[in-house]
């Protein structure tokens, strides 16, 4: 029977379970179905997880602008919300042909990244864009409160957090985590809040203007230090050098300066 | 008639009698870590059994012409694919609970609880008694997996599914909560508990004892 079929799908089915065609086969088949299984969620759901994503970042920033002392009051004068202006990271001003809008558009052309040398890349990126968001809080004229996203190197993976401060730009407010992948119960502790509050009022910079800015081993000693977590070095050493890789002069540095001398 | 109570039989085993976490120790890994709220345990019970009656509706359909030396990873590729798309569907559908699930949804993937159904059962029997036997299992692990939830969340927190049943002490209430409930340990004590209740309600499932101590304890010389 199986040798007069001229269905080659029956043929194929005939052959015994054990035939070396068969299982190459059967092995191709499963998985080509498996992977277009998978991918096809993929691409189906990543617009609602992304709306998701976005909408628990706005609701940590807000939550990390309440937690500052006194700040809820001062956005309520200023009207409930913050401002968002987009930065050119070279010079630290405004960018005057990107807007919040674009800035995906922007960030989609390899051409607004910027290498980063061996030495001058401490958090491990590789490249970093052009352009950033960054939201301010203003009382009257002068900037009380700077909230400055960034990203870093974990052990898992990037990190993605949020850094807050104060209008002296020396003085941390506070810190969001907005995406992670670390262990869970080891370095995946830095969403904790019990961590993140070792970081408000953290002094970034000595009196001579260098960036102090490092994670402790255990607990913080000295005003420059925050919290180290135990077992997991290698997360908050990631936290640390993004932090002090971001505000340095390859990241907002010239942003920092700039609203030092009034000029933002 | 027979074979409707066969089938009825397949689903009721592994209820209670053959449940595959209390008799056969399996999945505990899980049942462990997700069961601090009411919430993650029901999710990650109807997720693992998703997961579970459709690999072995897969498995025990394409099980004639599953070559033998690679039934293992056949199955296993199947199991986590399902996988990937449940976890990109509660991620999209249920951000926050996915969120405390964490690492748990992917790691059905290597729950010996769904590798033993579909090896030993999916791969021997059609589609339909596979898929009640799955469902079966799947919810022989979701009573333990609810049952130990409920027990952590309300002396843990006083709550039942978030919602607050004992008033706190912090409150004005009068119930102090234990925090011990919401440890790792905790659930090993109630895992242990409920399967020592199961056993002596039911003593065939009591395995014999590997070792008989002597009668007499003598000192060592």
């Amino acid at each position: 029977m199986a040798d007069t079929d001229r269905n080659p799908w029956r043929r194929f089915l005939a052959l015994p379970n054990e035939s070396r065609t068969k299982t190459l086969a059967m092995a191709f088949l499963v998985s080509a179905a498996c992977a277009l299984m998978v991918s096809g969620a993929t691409v189906l759901l990543r617009p609602i997880q992304a709306a998701n994503r976005a909408a628990e970042e706005q609701a940590r920033i807000e939550s990390l602008v309440r937690g500052v002392p006194g700040m809820a009051d001062l956005l309520e004068q200023s009207g409930g919300s913050l401002s968002t202006v987009v930065i050119a990271l070279e010079d630290g001003r405004a960018a005057e042909d990107v807007t919040a809008a674009t800035l995906d558009a922007t960030l989609a052309d390899t051409q607004n990244w910027t290498t980063l040398e061996q030495g001058a890349d401490l958090a491990g990126l590789g490249q970093r864009p052009d352009y950033a968001q960054i939201f301010l809080l203003r009382q009257g004229e002068a900037i009380s409160l700077v909230l400055l996203p960034m990203t870093g190197q974990g052990y898992g993976g990037r990190i993605d957090a949020i850094l807050a401060i104060e209008g002296d730009m020396n003085t941390v407010a506070g810190i969001a985590i907005t995406q992670h992948s670390e262990t869970p119960g080891l370095g995946g502790r830095i969403e904790d809040p019990s961590w993140q509050a070792s970081f408000p009022g953290t002094q970034l910079h000595d009196d001579a203007g260098n960036l102090r800015f490092a994670t402790a081993r255990g607990e913080a000693s000295g005003i420059h230090q925050v919290d180290g977590i135990t077992g997991a070095t290698r997360t908050t050493r990631g936290i640390s050098n993004m932090v002090n890789f971001w505000l340095g002069p390859d990241g907002y540095g010239p942003l920092l300066r700039a609203i030092e001398r009034d000029e933002f | 008639m027979a074979k409707r109570a066969d089938i009825l039989a397949t689903l009721t085993a592994p209820l209670i009698r053959q449940n595959p976490v209390t008799l056969q120790i399996l999945g505990i890994c899980s049942a462990l870590a997700v069961t601090t709220s009411l919430a993650t345990a029901v999710t990650m019970s109807v997720s693992l059994t998703v997961v579970l009656t459709l690999s072995a509706v897969i498995i025990s359909l394409i099980r004639r012409h599953l070559p033998d030396t690679i039934r293992l990873i056949v199955q296993i590729v199947i199991v986590a694919s399902l996988v990937i798309v449940i976890d990109q569907i509660l991620q999209a559908y249920l951000a926050e609970i996915s969120r405390a699930l964490s690492i748990y949804v992917s790691l059905i993937t290597t729950n010996c609880l769904v590798l033993g159904r579909t090896e030993a059962f999916a791969r021997h029997n059609p589609p339909l008694p596979a898929a009640v036997d799955a469902f079966g299992n799947g919810v022989g692990y979701s009573v333990i997996l609810i049952v130990l939830g409920g027990i952590r969340e309300l002396f843990g927190r006083g709550q039942l599914f978030g919602w607050q049943v004992l008033p706190l002490a912090d409150a004005g209430g009068w119930f102090t909560p234990l925090s011990l409930m919401l440890l790792a340990p905790s659930a090993f004590f109630l895992l242990g508990g409920v399967v020592w209740a199961v056993r002596s309600l039911l003593p065939e499932q009591a395995e014999a004892p590997e070792h008989m101590p002597p009668a007499t304890v003598r000192a060592a010389e």
